[in-house]
């Protein structure tokens, strides 16, 4: 019985829809997980009030409560505002969202479409939603929109660099572009890439915070300088997507990082028999520790100054990058 | 049909995916929302006075000379990843070439630094 149901995923269209309707549920699921623990963790940090108290016990209510308010609130358009634009823009940075889940492998056999040029690919579409951001900044015809707006394309095709250079290191090591094909080349080699690139995981994690606009490098949207930046003209649900869209891209990017450089779906000491079952918990995991430092960044750290953002990516990371990728081919190449 | 067009079918059909998720929730929020324009709420925001001359003023965009730098390193990268994955391949020859092509392309950004385009002043 079960036999001829799962025969009907062979067929590439019905195989096509379940994957669609799979991550349709996911994205905001893993936002409300993400955002769930971003305002407990503050709260914790901070000593804040509702994520406590909302609801009564562990503060459940305080994210359906932001969900409704969400729902019921007016959807304004600035008469000045470009409207096709500035209606395109949020679409554009969820594109660039929803795609980067095609390639992240949940375990073996277990990704929606294992692309030979995986890794390739998904740092190419990370960078769609500059394109977004730019886009929302300049539609909305406003002062701090266009700054937020040229700060996060200056930032974004800043970082940009370390993020893919940092990518090159383990690529050298796997041999491949294929994401699944990184986590195996880690499994036969029998440590996860981060023993030796522990240079490129660092200056991944670096720039994968700054292409998130997170703190410490969130000066587009600078709160007490540029009011929201390029979100500033932005309300109701097309706002909620750029924060849906930032959650499930601390869920991607940490995917990434995760199986580039921490062994994916594997640990060592697992046999390989049963990842398929603890495959996925395993990159849950790794991925929510990186997500929780990324959320304790947050509130450790101040906001850098523009300029410094920028020495620090022209003047360190990316001469360290070039520097790693020097380093890797020759110990592979000699050794 | 081809294991390639399938691959890139189901991109696109994700890449779509990202419009349609827009559209449906803003389609079912639209029926709960209240829509009460007026003249005031429609004005673009600067701090709650009225805004002072137009909102796409002109700027010094001090990030083209990064947009530059950027143009020559991305390329670089899209250079650099055909040969990561054949680096055993190629041998010291591949590596030599390697680091030849890349102290180029950092003596252009050394240069870049020397001539303080980096520099805010």
């Amino acid at each position: 019985m079960l036999e001829t149901v799962l025969d009907i995923f062979d067929n590439f269209w019905v195989a096509l829809g379940a994957k669609l309707l799979l991550v349709a549920l996911l994205i905001p699921l893993i936002g409300m997980v993400i955002g769930f623990a971003e305002i407990k963790l503050s709260a914790k940090m901070q000593a804040r009030m509702g994520p406590y108290f909302a609801g009564g016990r562990w503060g459940w209510a305080q994210l359906i409560a932001d969900g409704i308010k969400f729902f019921q609130k007016e959807d304004i358009i600035p008469d000045n505002a470009d409207r096709p634009v500035f209606k395109t823009a949020p679409m554009l940075v969820l594109v660039g969202t929803v795609a980067l889940f095609v390639v992240i492998p949940f375990g073996p056999g277990l990704i929606f479409r294992d692309l030979s040029v995986g890794i390739f690919y998904a740092l190419a579409i990370s960078s769609l939603s500059t394109i977004g951001v730019l886009m929302a900044g300049w539609s909305s015809a406003n002062k701090y929109s266009l700054i937020g707006g040229l700060r996060a394309a200056g930032q974004l095709i800043a970082y940009e660099l370390p993020l893919v250079l940092a990518a090159v290191g383990s690529v050298i090591m796997a041999g491949t572009m294929s994401m699944s094909g990184i986590v195996e080349a880690q499994i036969t080699a029998g440590y996860p890439y981060v023993i030796f690139q522990f240079v490129g995981f660092g200056i991944f994690m670096v720039a994968a915070l700054a292409e998130l606009t997170r703190i410490p490098f969130d000066m587009p949207i600078a709160e007490s300088e540029l009011v929201m930046g390029y979100l500033t003209e932005y309300s109701g649900f097309r706002f909620l997507f750029f924060f849906l869209a930032e959650f499930a891209n601390m869920f991607t990017m940490s995917a990434i990082a995760a199986t580039l450089f921490l062994g994916g779906y594997w640990l060592p000491g697992i046999p390989t028999e049963t990842l398929e079952f603890v495959g996925p918990v395993i990159l849950l995991a790794k991925v929510f520790l990186l997500a929780f430092a990324m959320i304790w960044f947050r509130w450790t750290f101040p906001r850098f100054r523009e300029d410094q953002l920028q020495t620090l990516a022209w003047k360190w990371l990316i001469p360290l990058a070039l520097a790693n990728i020097g380093a890797t081919a020759f110990f592979k190449v000699v050794l | 049909m081809s294991t390639y067009f399938e691959s890139y079918l189901t991109v696109g059909a994700f890449a779509a995916l990202g419009v349609v998720l827009v559209l449906v929730m803003l389609g079912v929020a639209s029926v709960l929302r209240p829509n009460k324009p007026n003249p005031g709420k429609q004005l673009t925001y600067e701090c709650g006075v009225d805004p002072v001359g137009a909102g796409w003023s002109q700027t010094y965009v001090r990030y083209y000379v990064y947009g530059l730098l950027f143009l020559i390193f991305d390329v670089e990268a899209v250079f650099i990843f055909p040969w990561a994955i054949n680096v055993e391949r190629l041998g010291v020859f591949g590596l030599v070439e390697m680091l030849v092509f890349i102290a180029i392309l950092v003596l252009g950004l050394v240069y870049a630094i020397r001539k303080k385009v980096l520099r805010w002043e």
